[in-house]
């Protein structure tokens, strides 16, 4: 079986976000990227099928900036086959309907019965990007997946809603898979692995490969990000120390009622 | 600005944000003939009358088995209808786990353009303007969006759902059903106990590593019980085995807008801060007084979570 991972390059968890002066841009030196953490765990996915049919082909795709190539080599060094990078040259404020189509027309080439990836970027938070190249391919998609079983020509998937329910879904393949962290504990890349990678197949495409035009598809973003800001600070609280500590908690218990007007 | 409403219902029952989105859609639009809401479910046409008042004289309601449980596929041909009749300049929907599910999907449907999880937004000349928090809320973005078609869902419990007390709520069946082979719902399994999500939760306790064990849990569920709060759990205590995913908070966890967050043993990581920071007040119980939650929380107390929470829990039972 031929399976697709859609990846992004986004910064690591615990990474301080710094803004440009004028608020236009993200400043992103220094910063430490990572694979997309939810991304991790849809390679895992990927490759555990591949395991347990023993035979297929796992192929870690992206469209982003050349050093995302990184990220996917990381993939690679995971166990996965080969690697695709579009690049985003001239489209870096794409929104992401822009992104699904070109992700969309990538995988139509592909011809992958299953596209896994993570549920939401890290990054911008925004869970578009799956759903909306399932609607461009005509495909089924379930998001914020915690199992995922595949035999034959459909998948049973269940789907974490709010309140811990979980919806059961039955999809034919092909079929798109946002992954959850429940879903498995992704690999380590082991040094065999590491090593390997570097030599694995790996494709650096256009747009155009794909019969797209990048104006073309520049003209047609919806979405302008104008600037960004901090979340406003907050005044400093009030810290109790030192006291016996069911005083400190009447204190607290009290203010909630009175001052904070919670309770 | 014509705005058209996705009403969330879970077992025939309209949902609390559709009320928010309502709101903010009589106050875009500015009269209840220019908003319409979309009712999609099994037996749900009783509850189309609770819409009375909620700012919108129209409700388009798509009644049928196949509406019974959330299918994207379904639900996105059943509101496309309702596109198609009503022409809207916006549909807005609740940034729910349904919400955010079915939204790009239209979106991409429509190609149009979408912004999500917004905590403003606002008419701009024919287009609109929101904000967004990015990187679990450690920055926003301002995004704009012009004329035509466009999609937008707000983050539950920031705009306040309060009825405009206008809007007829007349309802007009659609003739939709829509059974897609290719996608079934098979069943909707209950989570334990029914606790409200954290995302969607007015009160929230969570505890960290110095929970030590998942047994210890049980003293922040007492206290949640008295409160009507939902758990949490710090990414350290996930990692640990003590909670499931499904609890945890955070960047790589649930970004919570609590109106009431009381972090107990949690020394509050970046990740963890940037997915809680939003809460309206803070409560921080940690032993370690340089703890960064502190820096955050409205009131802090320093002690042992052990010694601290069921003491808490005593004095709102005697208060609440």
């Amino acid at each position: 079986m031929k399976i697709l991972v859609i990846i992004k390059k986004t910064p690591d968890t615990e990474t301080k976000i710094t803004l440009s002066g004028d608020g236009k841009q993200i400043d992103h030196s220094g910063t430490k990227f990572i694979i997309n953490p939810y991304d991790e765990f849809a390679i895992e996915e990927a490759l555990k099928i591949k395991e347990a049919q023993g035979s297929g082909e796992v192929i870690i795709a992206s469209f982003g900036p050349s050093d995302t190539k990184e990220a996917i080599i990381r993939g690679l060094a995971m166990g996965a086959d080969r690697g695709v990078l579009i690049s985003d040259a001239g489209l870096e404020h794409a929104d992401s309907l822009t992104v699904a189509k070109v992700l969309a027309a990538m995988i139509k080439d592909e011809d992958p019965q299953v596209v896994l990836c993570g549920k939401q970027a890290i990054d911008d938070d925004n869970m578009h990007v799956q759903t909306m190249v399932a609607e461009l391919l005509g495909w089924p998609q379930v998001n914020v997946v915690n199992q995922l079983s595949i035999e034959g020509q459909s998948a049973k998937i269940e789907r974490e809603v709010e309140g811990g329910q979980m919806e059961v879904y039955e999809a034919s393949l092909p079929v798109v898979i946002g992954a959850n962290k429940a879903l498995n504990t992704p690999r380590y890349a082991s040094l065999p692995g590491i090593m390997k990678a570097k030599k694995k197949p790996f494709k650096e495409a256009s747009v155009g490969d794909y019969g797209l035009d990048a104006a073309q598809l520049s003209g047609s973003v919806k979405v302008t990000v104008e600037s960004f800001s901090y979340p406003p600070e907050k005044p400093a609280g009030k810290v109790f120390q030192g006291e016996e500590v069911a005083v400190m908690v009447e204190k607290v218990v009290k203010l909630l009622r009175e001052e904070a007007k919670v309770l | 600005m014509k705005v058209l409403v996705f009403v969330e219902q879970r077992d025939g029952k309209v949902k609390n944000n559709a009320f928010e989105a309502l709101s903010v859609a009589h106050r875009l639009s500015g009269n209840a003939s220019d908003v319409a809401a979309v009712l999609v479910g099994d037996g749900v046409a009783g509850e189309a009358s609770s819409l009375e008042g909620a700012g919108t004289d129209k409700v388009y309601l798509a009644e049928s088995q196949d509406f019974k449980h959330y299918n994207v596929l379904s639900y996105a041909d059943a509101v496309s209808q309702a596109i198609e009749q009503f022409k809207p300049d916006l549909v807005l929907a609740a940034a729910s786990p349904m919400g955010r599910d079915l939204m790009p999907r239209l979106a991409a449907r429509h190609d149009a353009g979408i912004v999500t999880d917004v905590v403003t937004l606002d008419a701009k000349g024919d287009g609109i303007e929101a904000t967004k928090p990015m990187y679990a809320g450690k920055c926003l973005a301002k995004l704009t969006m012009g004329s035509g078609l466009k999609f937008a869902s707000i983050r539950p419990n920031v705009f306040g759902s309060d009825k405009p007390g206008v809007g007829s709520a007349t309802v007009e069946s659609l003739s939709v059903s829509s059974s897609p082979d290719k996608l079934k719902t098979l069943e909707v399994r209950k989570g334990e106990g029914g606790k409200v999500d954290l995302t969607e939760a007015i009160r929230i306790i969570s505890g960290g590593r110095a929970m030590a064990n998942s047994d210890n849990f049980k003293i922040l569920d007492e206290c949640a019980d008295v409160l009507g709060a939902s758990v949490g759990a710090s990414r350290a205590a996930v990692d640990s085995g003590f909670a499931p995913h499904s609890m945890q908070v955070g960047q790589t966890g649930k970004t919570v807008n609590p109106n009431l967050y009381i972090a107990c043993g949690i020394s509050g990581s970046i990740q963890h801060m940037a997915g809680m920071r939003t809460s309206k007040v803070i409560v921080a119980i940690n032993t370690d007084p340089e703890a960064p939650i502190f820096g955050i929380a409205d009131y802090g107390i320093v002690a042992d979570l052990f010694e601290a929470v069921p003491i808490m829990t005593q004095k709102l039972k005697e208060m609440l």
